[in-house]
Order: C-alpha cells, then sequence, then structure tokens
C-alpha cells in the first residue's frame, strides 16, 4: 500500500451532496493533480457527519481540519496554503473548533459532537462506502468470521437477547426475540429482510447508515440468516434514496466477490445472498407485512397478524424484519460483547439511538446519543439551540405516528416506555424542533393530511376515520371549529387506534391526541376566540399596516401580487383584506415592521 | 396524487417496446417481478399508460386491474406523462415547518398550475413530494437533478426563470 502524508475526506452523503460536494470532490481532485500533489494526498469520498447544516464538508487529516460550507471556489486556497504550505485556511473552519489562530479544537470536543456515541453510525464520515477494503481494515466481516466459524445459531440468539437490542424502526420490539421465534419456526426456506423504506418525513437516518456503511448491513442480515436457518435476504429500499441503492449495489457486488456473500462463506457451509427491492412510495410499505407484500409484487396492503412473519412472512414462509439501523449494530454487539452493548443506555433501553434533528433547530443533522440522553442536551447542547433567539415550542418524535413533547418536559429521559408515557413514541428517530412559530394545530392537521394519503384503504377504521378526523381538523384551522368538536375528535382517536388493522392506523390519531393534550389552550383559541397564536393558519389573521410605522416607501405595494396594498407615496398605505391571500410577501419586504397579522 | 387518465396521446416506439420486452424476459422467472418491471417500463416510458400496462399483464399473466391496481396503489408511479422540468417541492416535516408550503403557493401561482398539474406547453410540472431527506438543507425543491437548499421565498422566481 502506498504511503501518504494527508487524507482530505469529502462527505458525499445526500444532503452535502445537494450542496454540491461531488463539484468540490471534482475541482479538488484536478487542483491537486495541477499542483502535483495526487501522489502524496488521497482524497477520500465518505458518508454523512452528521452535521448536514455546515454543507459542504471536508476534513483534512492528520492536523483535523474541519473545514464547513465549502464552494468549489475554495478548493484552490485550501490545496494550496492547507496541503501545500500546512497553514490551516481559519476562515473556512467550523468556527467552533478555532481556539484562536494556530490551534484548532478536536471535533470530538465540539458541543455537537461531545455528548455523541457512535456505535451505529461509527463508520459515517471516516471510511468510503465504495470500498469494501476500508470496511474490513476497521474490523468489517469479523463479527461474520466469528459466528459463522465459531458459533451455534442458538449462541448467535443468545449474545443478541443478551445485548437487549429492541427494534430502531419504531415499535422497539427485542430483536433477540424476533430472531428466536423465526429460528423455531419449522421450514427449509425463510428469508431475513431489511426494512430500508424509511418513510417518516424528517427522518434520514436509515440512509446515512446505508450511504455512509453499506456492508455492516449485509454483515448482520448474514449473521441473522445464520441464526434462523435462512438462505435468502432482501433489502427493500425506498426508490427515493439514490445514492443509497448505487451504494448498496456496489457493496453487494463486492461482498460476492470476495466470498462474503454467496456460497460456502468462510468454508462453513453456509450459503447466503441477498438482493436489493426497491420501493415505489408508499409509507405503508415500512409496516413488516405491508412491506412483505410488496416484495411480492402486490399492492402494499398490511395482512392480519397472527400468523406473525416468523412463522409465515415473506412468499409465505418464515421471515424476519429489522430495519437498517437496528442492523448497523449488531457486529459491533458480536465483536465488542453483549455486555459492552448493554451497558450504555437505561433499564429497559440498551444502546444508543440516531435522531435526525431537524427543523428550528441551530445545528441541524444526525446524531447518535446514548439511550437516556435528556431532550434538553439534545436540544441545547448538541443541537445549539433554536436560531433567532426565538423560544422553543415542542419537539416532535416519531412522524405521522408520533406525538409532540412540549416544552415542560425538554427533561425527560429519552427511552422507548419514557416517550409513550408522555404520548410520543421513539419512532425510527425523526426529531423535528420547533419553535413560538409554529401552530400546533396547524402540525396536526399536516400529519393527518399525510395519513389520509397513505392510508392503504384496507381496513375502514383507518380509511375513513382519518379523513373524517381530517376534515374537523381542516374546519378548526378554517376558523369553524367548536368546542364541541375537540371533545369528538377525542373520540375518533381512540376508535381509530383500538380498530385499526396496522400500525399506520392504531398510530395516526398521536399527534392529534398529543397536541390536544399539551396544547389545548391553542386548540380553544382557534375555536373560541377564532384566533391562530402563532400566526399560521391563514384564514384565522389578516394583515394590516401600522399607520404610525409606515412610511409610504410604497414597496409592500410593488411586490403585492394581488394588488391589494393601496396608498400614496410618502403617505400610510392600507391593506384591502377581501382582495389580500396572505401571501406574506408585503411582511417580508417591509424595512419599518409596519405590516403586521392580527 | 392526480390519478386521472392523461389526454396526451400514447407516443411509445418499437425500440421502447423491445427494451420493456427484454427486461421482462430476463426476469420473468423471478419471484414478485410486478414491482420490478414497472419501475423499468416507468424509466423507458417515463409514465405508465394503459398501453403500457396492456403489455405488462400480458407478457406476465396478470390481469390489467391488478396491475392498474398496484400502479395507483404507488405515488412513484404515475399514469401522465411529466413536463421538461419536473419540479419537485419537498413538503416533508423539516422543509414544512421551515415554510416549503409558501415555496410551493409562490411557484403554483407563477407557473398557474396547481401541485400534480403541467403547463399547457408541457415544459414545467409541478409536485409536492414526500420528504426526500435532505432535511438538513429545508425548505428544499428539486428542478429535475438540480437540489435547490435553504430556499427562501424572494429567491423562487429568479430559479423557475432560469428554466424558461
Amino acid at each position: 500500500m502506498e504511503m501518504v502524508r494527508s487524507h482530505i475526506l469529502v462527505c458525499a452523503g445526500t444532503g452535502c451532496t445537494s450542496s454540491r460536494s461531488p463539484e468540490i470532490l471534482e475541482a479538488l481532485e484536478k487542483e491537486l493533480a495541477q499542483q502535483g500533489l495526487d501522489k502524496e494526498v488521497r482524497v477520500v469520498k465518505t458518508g454523512c457527519f452528521g452535521l448536514c447544516a455546515l454543507g459542504p464538508i471536508m476534513v483534512v487529516y492528520p492536523e483535523g481540519a474541519f473545514y464547513s460550507m465549502v464552494t468549489p471556489d475554495d478548493v484552490p486556497e485550501i490545496v494550496s496554503e492547507h496541503i501545500l504550505k500546512g497553514r490551516i485556511v481559519t476562515r473556512l473552519l467550523y468556527q467552533e473548533t478555532v481556539v484562536d489562530d494556530s490551534t484548532i479544537k478536536n471535533l470530538n470536543h465540539t458541543k455537537f459532537y461531545e455528548k455523541q456515541l457512535r456505535v451505529a453510525l461509527r463508520n459515517c464520515g471516516v471510511i468510503n462506502p465504495e470500498k469494501i477494503e476500508e470496511y474490513i481494515a476497521l474490523d468489517g466481516y469479523e463479527a461474520l468470521g466469528r459466528v459463522l466459524t465459531s458459533m451455534q445459531p442458538q449462541e448467535v440468539i443468545d449474545v443478541v437477547k443478551a445485548s437487549g437490542l429492541r427494534g430502531r424502526g419504531g415499535a422497539g420490539f427485542p430483536t433477540g426475540m424476533k430472531w428466536q421465534f423465526a429460528m423455531q419456526s419449522a421450514g427449509d426456506i425463510k428469508y431475513v429482510c431489511c426494512n430500508a423504506d424509511e418513510g417518516d418525513p424528517g427522518a434520514f437516518m436509515d440512509r446515512s447508515v446505508l450511504e455512509g456503511d453499506p456492508h455492516v448491513v449485509l454483515e448482520a442480515m448474514t449473521i441473522a440468516g445464520y441464526a434462523i436457518g435462512a438462505h435468502q435476504g432482501y433489502i427493500y429500499v425506498r426508490a427515493e434514496y439514490p445514492i443509497a441503492i448505487h451504494r448498496l449495489e456496489i457493496a453487494i457486488a463486492q461482498a460476492r466477490e470476495m466470498g462474503f456473500l454467496g456460497e460456502n462463506i468462510f468454508e462453513s457451509g453456509f450459503d447466503f445472498d441477498i438482493e436489493l427491492r426497491l420501493g415505489s412510495g408508499a409509507f405503508v410499505c415500512g409496516e413488516e407485512t405491508a412491506l412483505m407484500t410488496s416484495i411480492e409484487g402486490n399492492r402494499g396492503e398490511p395482512r392480519y397478524r397472527p400468523p406473525f412473519p416468523a412463522v409465515k412472512g415473506l412468499f409465505g414462509k418464515p421471515t424476519i424484519l429489522n430495519n437498517v439501523e437496528t442492523y448497523a449494530n449488531i457486529p459491533q454487539i458480536f465483536i465488542k460483547g453483549a455486555e459492552w452493548f448493554s451497558s450504555m443506555g437505561t433499564e429497559t433501553s440498551k444502546g444508543t439511538k440516531v435522531f435526525c434533528l431537524v427543523g428550528k433547530i441551530t445545528n441541524t443533522g444526525l446524531v447518535e446519543i446514548p439511550m437516556g440522553t435528556t431532550l434538553r442536551e439534545i436540544i441545547e447542547e448538541i443541537g445549539g439551540g433554536i436560531p433567532n433567539g426565538k423560544k422553543f415550542k415542542a419537539a416532535q418524535t416519531g412522524g405521522p405516528s408520533g406525538g409532540c413533547i412540549p416544552a415542560a418536559l425538554i427533561d425527560t429521559h429519552i427511552d422507548y416506555e419514557n416517550l409513550t408515557a408522555i404520548g410520543a413514541m421513539m419512532g425510527s428517530g425523526g426529531l423535528i424542533v420547533m419553535d413560538e412559530d409554529t401552530c400546533m394545530v396547524d402540525i396536526a392537521r399536516y400529519f393527518l393530511d399525510f395519513t389520509v394519503d397513505e392510508s392503504c384503504g384496507k381496513c375502514v377504521p383507518c380509511r375513513i376515520g382519518t379523513k373524517r378526523l381530517l376534515e374537523m381538523l381542516d374546519k378548526i384551522v378554517e376558523g369553524k371549529g367548536t368546542v364541541e368538536m375537540l371533545d369528538e375528535m377525542q373520540e375518533l382517536c381512540n376508535h381509530i387506534k383500538d380498530n385499526s388493522l396496522c400500525a399506520l392506523g392504531q398510530t395516526a390519531p398521536n399527534p392529534v391526541l398529543s397536541t390536544l393534550r399539551y396544547f389545548k389552550d391553542e386548540y380553544m383559541a382557534h375555536v373560541v376566540d377564532k384566533k391562530c397564536p402563532a400566526g399560521v393558519c391563514k384564514d384565522l389573521l389578516s394583515y394590516s399596516i401600522i399607520a404610525e410605522k409606515c412610511k409610504g416607501c410604497t414597496a409592500c405595494a410593488r411586490v403585492c401580487p394581488v394588488g391589494a396594498i393601496s396608498g400614496v407615496v410618502k403617505e400610510p398605505h392600507t391593506i384591502d383584506t377581501d382582495k389580500c391571500i396572505k401571501c406574506g410577501a408585503c411582511i417580508e419586504k417591509c424595512k419599518f415592521d409596519a405590516i403586521v397579522k392580527v | 396524487m392526480a390519478k386521472r387518465k392523461t389526454a396526451v396521446a400514447f407516443k411509445g416506439t418499437e425500440e421502447q417496446e423491445g427494451q420493456l420486452l427484454a427486461f421482462i424476459e430476463q426476469h420473468r422467472s423471478m419471484q414478485g417481478n410486478l414491482m420490478p418491471v414497472l419501475q423499468k417500463a416507468q424509466e423507458i416510458y417515463g409514465y405508465l399508460p394503459i398501453e403500457v400496462q396492456k403489455i405488462i399483464a400480458k407478457e406476465l399473466g396478470i390481469p390489467l386491474a391488478e396491475v392498474y391496481g398496484v400502479v395507483t396503489f404507488y405515488a412513484q408511479f404515475t399514469l401522465n406523462p411529466k413536463g421538461e422540468y419536473k419540479i419537485a417541492v419537498c413538503l416533508g416535516t423539516a422543509c414544512y415547518v421551515k415554510g416549503s408550503g409558501d415555496v410551493l403557493d409562490r411557484i403554483s401561482r407563477k407557473l398557474g398550475i396547481e401541485s400534480g398539474g403541467i403547463t399547457p406547453d408541457g415544459k414545467f410540472s409541478l409536485d409536492a413530494t414526500r420528504c426526500i431527506g435532505a432535511c438538513g438543507l429545508a425548505p428544499v425543491m428539486t428542478i429535475n437533478d438540480d437540489v435547490y437548499g435553504r430556499l427562501n421565498l424572494d429567491e423562487v422566481d429568479g430559479i423557475i426563470e432560469k428554466y424558461m
């Protein structure tokens, strides 16, 4: 292997790719070649570093300089200053890593990374996901080797059970038990499936693992196959994730070539192979039986359980389905031991959890924290607080199946049981932060709108119940709601929860129930005073100009798309509320804060 | 999403049909092959008109009603052709709380088409999409393969005009 003096890591995850990291890579390689440095410096295309808000991200080792928001135009400067002359380009560094002009702080000691613990994401942003050698160099496929050459299937399952690992896809079912059931089911043909149909809006944990460390999923699925006695695996991945699909295809081809997939793996006599299946945009396919129905080539409608998939799953055979993040934990459990894994986390929830921290938060991105970390630590320390001096109002977890955690409960320790107790849920890991400008009724309506659209239509409580619920919410945000309607909603929610066929319907009312529980006053403001306190619901507000503040600059009148603003130059203007479509363009334009929503 | 039948006449070529038939031939023995075949067909034709569904139904020996049922179940399959420039505004939660709903309204007004629609000249189609996972850049929209993140309302018109 050739020796190099520097490594330049460039993030090639979806976030940074969207903000033009491929152009940076291209510029970098060109510039290094031009300056004759391409033999001394290696450029590594990695997965997600987590701090997507600052992308595109570039890290130069051995110095560990963390450059953020790099543009292709910055590349020549980085190469000639940093690589050639050894002078770090301070102006491009992530400001928190700058101690003074000549010293930089290790990334792991910045607020964003300090409280994190990377288990599932350990290779993301570290290795080149398109090179199997880099995965192997960091203990990759070692767990599989040990399992196949020295352990019996039951021993494998016992280790997973002892680790206390629970499903990371949402429900938190103990993984070892799931494997045990499938192992005990009789049958020559069994299947191992991976749920990579990450459908929760605002969540991209699984995608980041697939893009940054695809081999970990293949290795874990093969271990699972050995444990339950399956020889075929399927990864069901969203078609919306082109980069993840591409890297999985590369990884599968490499693993086959190296003999980690295929026949007689590690000369143990065990055969296993994996096939990719693409989803086509149906949220319900994240539900395990719906996912299997979809792989079979049908409309992705859920099936009645029992029989559970462990008994009768894909193509009618015993099947296990785990999600990407769950699998990402498996190999390390075998390398470092079940005890190591269960030493992290809380009494009932072991290990770590990856969250996608998004919404009204300074450090948007991907974070992995030990179970039991408080919401406050995540938002105020890791997330860097709410931007623009606004107040934290609520955090939403679990996507359309989850609920809102109000500011008063910010000290909640995050684990499965605690979140369920307060009416939210762990979910797959979306964590959406909302500030005082977010209307909780509007958010509940938004999620309901999503479930109505995504309900598969098979069972009545979900198909019709959610629709009726949405109609009530529509009336409330239009100012036509009544106090009685809130009670009716509550009743309907409980009905849908109790009677729906699958988890989609059973959890669909959660966003409504949790906002009703913690933000009743906001609902009351909508139905009684016909006001939206956050100023979001358009039908409940009107725009007006404060005459004393208006200088008559005409900027608002010019930007108004419907000509609703009139007035004479240098005289206060007025808004015709009948014409106004409440688009907000005038507020943005006004330099004197003279336009208000009332 | 809009599942109306398209008014645009089907203009599939023999070459396209040949590609589709070859793909079907390769995957004939695969378990659950309908979805991969439909995905490939949409890649070839850009959408899944009834003419294409008929070919698939006949070749795979699956009733047309069942093929249609699968096509209309999944949001990614479309019965209508898309514009030369496909504008997609992400309405995932992260984008939504950062105002992507207003971005969609602005474009809708500018082009005079609703979400799910296509301009009469076939140049632009507009869709509200589910989370595309670029939440760190919210609010986000894409025009074909170009991604525009950290949008503010003022720049939206200018971006669209670049493609006009």
